[in-house]
């Protein structure tokens, strides 16, 4: 067997390494390998870093709150809906329309106003199961999916089928006689207000907390 | 001396200067790479006994695969991956373009065909016990194509972005939002943000045609370097045969 070199020194110069510096601790073949592995471990983040970011982006931008026009006042009746074409995703054609289902807000069924969001209700139509189109059957007072049989009830409340919570709502406030509908919220079971949710996503007991909300769309303050 | 006879003296013939012509060529290729030693490796492999039609699902799979890069690719020519202009774009493919409807039929079948045989070969795999020592490896790479085929047929079921690809996509993208804790950020990551928008589209197609297939091709290398270097196992009715002169020395 050939003799092994003794390993327990740090100093190059013990290890009998030609041409050691004394206090040399690194040799300069392993120094120059590191280097050039840091140079190429840097070389790579310096254009995977930027590439992730770019697609990760979207996820972490700002949404700004946007009021749309979509209805006089006075047109709204309390005790039915009425649906309406709302813009959610600016610029791309139909695509980006959906409806919403709006009324105005009834105490006998809704109970006393909580704030100025309160005055008209605005139901979305993404069912809460998966996100397909519910439509709202008249004679049934009910809202209804097309995919998977979710029911909602005349307040949005899920009343049968696989979704997990009520419709979305959209904050709603009049200007000038005119409803304006504004930035998405999601509600749990007790129609308590909360920052929006993806469909599928449980908000009642420890839901709100394993699936969290964006950080970057947020409910109005104090709502 | 023995005569060479006028025959053979002759100028030769256009297919021995063309049989000539492509040794040289390849030889000089093989002279300078090696290639032709790496080609025997790869193709004149001893095989078992009992192999049968079974074994070539795997390739089924992989021409199933080159099928749609082709069709992919020439599809790519005349695709628009815009919300506006995307639909307008297939619709064109599909009635104006010579042989449009064809390469996309091709496109759209394949997809399901390349499906089918993927789970076939997957299914003779396992009732084959092909996936043990020392094969769990390639198992376990063909269970990551499996997952990467999937995701081509997620990521490209929107592109014709007619209604059943659009409300099938906020479908798939709401069931990556109902896993716990991660899922809100990963359907918020294949939308693009928190509404299916312009730009869903584009990242959907962008994974579609380069990220997927560029990982797919690469692991089908790798599948395919470890069946050559691994062979392939006999069918589990396939007894092994003693030699005769070791069982008269076991009685």
């Amino acid at each position: 067997m050939p003799p092994r070199r003794d390993r327990a020194s740090r100093y190059t110069a013990d290890r009998g390494i030609p041409g050691a510096f004394e206090g040399e601790t690194v040799t300069r073949r392993r120094f120059m390998t590191g280097t050039a592995h840091a140079m190429s471990g840097i070389a790579t983040a310096a254009f995977t870093l930027p590439a992730l970011g770019f697609a990760l982006g979207p996820v972490f931008a700002d949404i700004e709150h946007s009021w749309q026009d979509i209805a006089a006042a006075i047109d709204v009746a309390d005790d039915t809906y009425v649906p309406l074409v709302a813009t959610i995703t600016p610029g791309m054609g139909d695509a980006g329309k959906t409806t919403v289902y709006l009324r105005a807000h009834n105490e006998a069924i809704d109970g006393p106003r909580v704030d100025e969001y309160d005055e008209f209700i605005a139901v979305s139509t993404r069912c809460t199961h998966l996100g397909c189109p519910v439509r709202f059957v008249e004679a049934s007072e009910r809202f209804v999916c097309p995919c998977h049989g979710g029911v909602y009830d005349f307040r949005g409340g899920r009343t049968g089928g696989p979704p997990v919570r009520p419709l979305d709502r959209f904050y709603t406030r009049v200007r000038g006689g005119r409803v304006e509908l504004g930035p998405r919220f999601s509600v749990n079971s007790e129609l308590e207000r909360f920052s929006p949710r993806d469909p599928g996503q449980d908000l009642d007991g420890v839901g709100q907390y394993l699936f969290p909300a964006r950080p970057t769309a947020r409910k109005i303050e104090g709502t | 001396m023995a005569v060479i006879g006028p025959l053979s003296r002759s100028k030769p013939s256009v297919s021995e200067r063309g049989t000539e012509a492509g040794v040289t060529v390849v030889d000089w290729i093989d002279e300078r790479t090696s290639l032709s030693g790496g080609g025997r490796w790869l193709m004149f492999r001893k095989v078992p006994k009992g192999t049968n039609w079974f074994y070539t699902l795997g390739s089924a799979t992989m021409f199933a695969f080159l099928s749609q890069a082709v069709t992919g690719v020439f599809l790519a020519m005349f695709y628009e991956p815009s919300a506006i202009s995307a639909y307008e774009s297939v619709r064109h493919i599909t009635n104006d373009v010579f042989m449009g409807e064809f390469v996309r039929a091709m496109h759209k079948w394949g997809s399901t065909m390349m499906f089918v045989l993927v789970f076939l070969h997957m299914g003779r795999t396992f009732f084959f016990g092909a996936y043990k020592y020392p094969r769990e490896l390639n198992w376990v790479v063909g269970v990551v194509l499996l997952v990467l085929t999937i995701l081509m047929s997620f990521t490209g079921y929107l592109l014709p972005f007619d209604q059943r690809s659009y409300w099938a996509t906020i479908v798939g993208v709401n069931v990556n939002g109902t896993g716990p804790l991660i899922g809100p950020y990963l359907a918020d990551f294949l939308r693009a943000g928190p509404e299916f928008g312009a730009t869903t589209l584009a990242r959907f197609y962008s994974i579609h045609m380069l990220l997927v297939p560029g990982l797919l091709a690469a692991l089908i290398g790798a599948h395919l370097y470890l069946v050559a270097r691994l062979g392939t196992t006999a069918p589990p009715w396939q007894r092994a045969e003693a030699d005769p002169e070791l069982r008269k020395q076991e009685t």
